[in-house]
């Protein structure tokens, strides 16, 4: 219970600082809406103000910025729209019923939730594989270890419209396997790079005693280094699940996709509604945090049922 | 003692090729171990003490000279089972109660599970840890984790245990109780046991040859049969007798290392 109040006052500090920034993000807009309604507003017309910083004309119109913070599209909406919207959007819709609704973020959360898990699944597998061919192949840890960090230099959002072409060159229909790929392609690496340091953490004299009995690879490996590796191996899941999240909504924005928390912050920057892009990333931020605290949960039930402190 | 071998070294030699050129780590190493003997190997870092003991286990392989165990190769003794070895850290496995960790060797070796659990059973037994199989290693003294990892040593019948300063980072009272432990466990089980150390006084108590080794090239300076009788309270050390061969393995030490 002490760690509750340092949490709530970071959580006050920026629900604070985002109010304050809500000022002059939205003084122009405000002040163009009371120009419209035929207020009188310093300077008069919209080109005469543009050259005019935020600050001035705060300074100037302070009648007018207590508009800034009821905007119908605001550059920058409060804390309070965004969580009415995510509201509407989400538990509101699910008491009528309509919690499946193309409208809902349920919906679109549980869309962007499935190709996450399958990505996690699928990149979280090839970077344990790739992990267990490097530690074991002198051959592998030399030509793989570069590719594997080349591909990590290779920006995602240039890569994922050339994903989806080719699979649908493969005859893949529909958008769920090539954003489960783009979701593996950014979810791999950290659980490749922890299994790596992970596998090797076995120290020397922990290595001689299996020795000295004679031990197989496979019973090495199996008694020793996978779970010496576990501790790695969690820490590296959770940037992992945070990482595929990341790459789904990557893979829903560029690519016309309809569904998804990705295709709903692109078609909200389209149809310039910023209360629903910043209501999708806030459930975007809100899943992630679902995730990584579930893996949490895993880790400590796992590791102490290994008998390690967690 | 039977003077059945179970240890034989003639002119042994391990040259380690480093970056800094080739290390002389064991020159001209000559030793025989009796079956029951408790011999120590004594001298400064780098004297090659630890290098012998793993040539024995067959962890590292000598570049010239003969060495066998129990008549064998060192690599075939070890697929034979023939040595039990404990290392300067217990390194038991976290992820593991005191039980399983002396069971590990057993499941590698393939014992059936019944016959695991008398065998952990008799080996906890041994080394007074009766009652601490369920515990997780951090739950015990560092003095009762090495306990714990010299059962685990003798938990499949090896008639050779090799101890690589097993005592090395325990405090001096600590020590001192293992030590007496250790003899005691010794006359009852009538193993053979190659015991690493810097302490002299550790050496000469538990020791009936000491064999004192010095560095650059690794090697055996001088071998004590000690005189002292087989049943040794803690007291021996403060006889006369105890102080000679301590004075002789000190002069052996000094002799054999160039302060440079």
């Amino acid at each position: 219970m002490r760690s509750v109040l340092p949490v709530l006052s970071v959580l006050a500090v920026i629900v604070g600082l985002w109010y304050l920034a809500v000022a002059p993000m939205n003084i122009r807009v405000a002040l163009d809406q009371a120009e419209r309604g035929g207020e009188v507003v310093t300077p008069e017309t919209p080109l005469a103000r543009q050259n005019v910083s935020v600050w001035a004309l705060m300074i100037r119109n302070p009648d007018h910025v207590r508009a800034g913070y009821a905007l119908d599209r605001p550059r920058l909406p409060t804390p309070q729209q965004v969580g009415r919207e995510l509201w509407k959007t989400t538990g509101a819709m699910a008491l009528r019923g309509r919690a499946w609704s193309k409208r809902s973020l349920i919906y679109h959360s549980w869309i962007t939730l499935q190709s996450t898990f399958w990505g996690f699944l699928l990149g979280t597998t090839l970077g344990i594989l790739g992990a267990v061919a490097i530690v074991y192949s002198r051959v592998s840890d030399l030509s793989l270890m570069p590719w594997a960090i080349i591909s990590q230099t290779v920006p995602i959002v240039a890569l994922a419209p050339m994903i989806i072409v080719l699979s649908s060159q493969l005859g893949i229909e529909g958008r769920g396997v090539p954003k489960a790929i783009i979701s593996a392609y950014l979810c791999y690496f950290p659980v490749l790079v922890g299994m790596v340091k992970g596998l090797r953490s076995p120290r020397r004299d922990q290595l001689d005693l299996l020795r000295t009995y004679s031990a197989s690879g496979a019973q090495t490996f199996s008694k020793l280094r996978l779970p010496a590796s576990m501790p790695y191996l969690f820490t590296s899941l959770k940037i992992g699940v945070a990482a595929a999240l990341v790459g789904t909504i990557v893979g829903e924005l560029p690519t016309g996709a309809i569904s998804g928390l990705g295709a709903r912050i692109l078609i909200g920057d389209q149809f310039g509604t910023p209360l629903a892009i910043w209501s999708a990333l806030i459930a975007a931020a809100i899943l992630a945090g679902v995730l990584v605290t579930l893996l949490d949960l895993v880790q400590r039930i796992t590791l102490r049922r290994m008998g390690m402190q967690a | 003692m039977s003077g059945e071998k179970v240890i034989e070294a003639n002119g042994l030699d391990l040259v380690f090729q480093t970056n800094d050129g080739p290390v002389h780590a064991l020159k001209d190493v000559n030793l025989s171990v009796n079956k029951g003997d408790f011999v120590s190997f004594i001298g400064p870092s780098g004297c090659g003490k630890t290098t012998f003991l793993r040539c024995v286990a067959a962890l590292e392989h000598p570049t010239g000279g003969g060495l066998s165990v129990n008549g064998m190769s060192p690599d075939e003794a070890r697929r034979k089972r023939a040595y039990g070895y404990v290392f300067q850290a217990a390194g038991l496995y976290p992820w593991r109660t005191i039980a399983n960790n002396i069971k590990l060797p057993l499941e590698i070796m393939g014992f059936s599970r019944a016959e695991q659990d008398e065998r952990v059973n008799k080996v906890l037994q041994l080394v007074d840890l009766e009652g601490f199989g369920g515990k997780y290693p951090w739950q015990l003294s560092g003095g009762m984790q090495q306990r714990a990892s010299i059962a685990r040593a003798l938990a499949f019948d090896a008639d050779l245990l090799l101890m690589d300063e097993p005592f090395g980072a325990l405090d001096e009272i600590v020590r001192d109780h293992l030590n007496e432990q250790l003899l005691a466990l010794w006359k009852r089980t009538q193993k053979t046991i190659c015991f690493v150390t810097h302490s002299i006084p550790e050496a000469v108590y538990l020791s009936t040859r000491i064999v004192v080794m010095s560095p650059r090239p690794g090697r055996i300076t001088d071998v004590i049969d000690s005189p002292l009788p087989a049943d040794r309270p803690l007291e021996i050390r403060d006889t006369p007798e105890f102080l000679q061969i301590a004075h002789r393995v000190r002069e052996g030490l000094r002799a054999g290392h160039s302060y440079d």
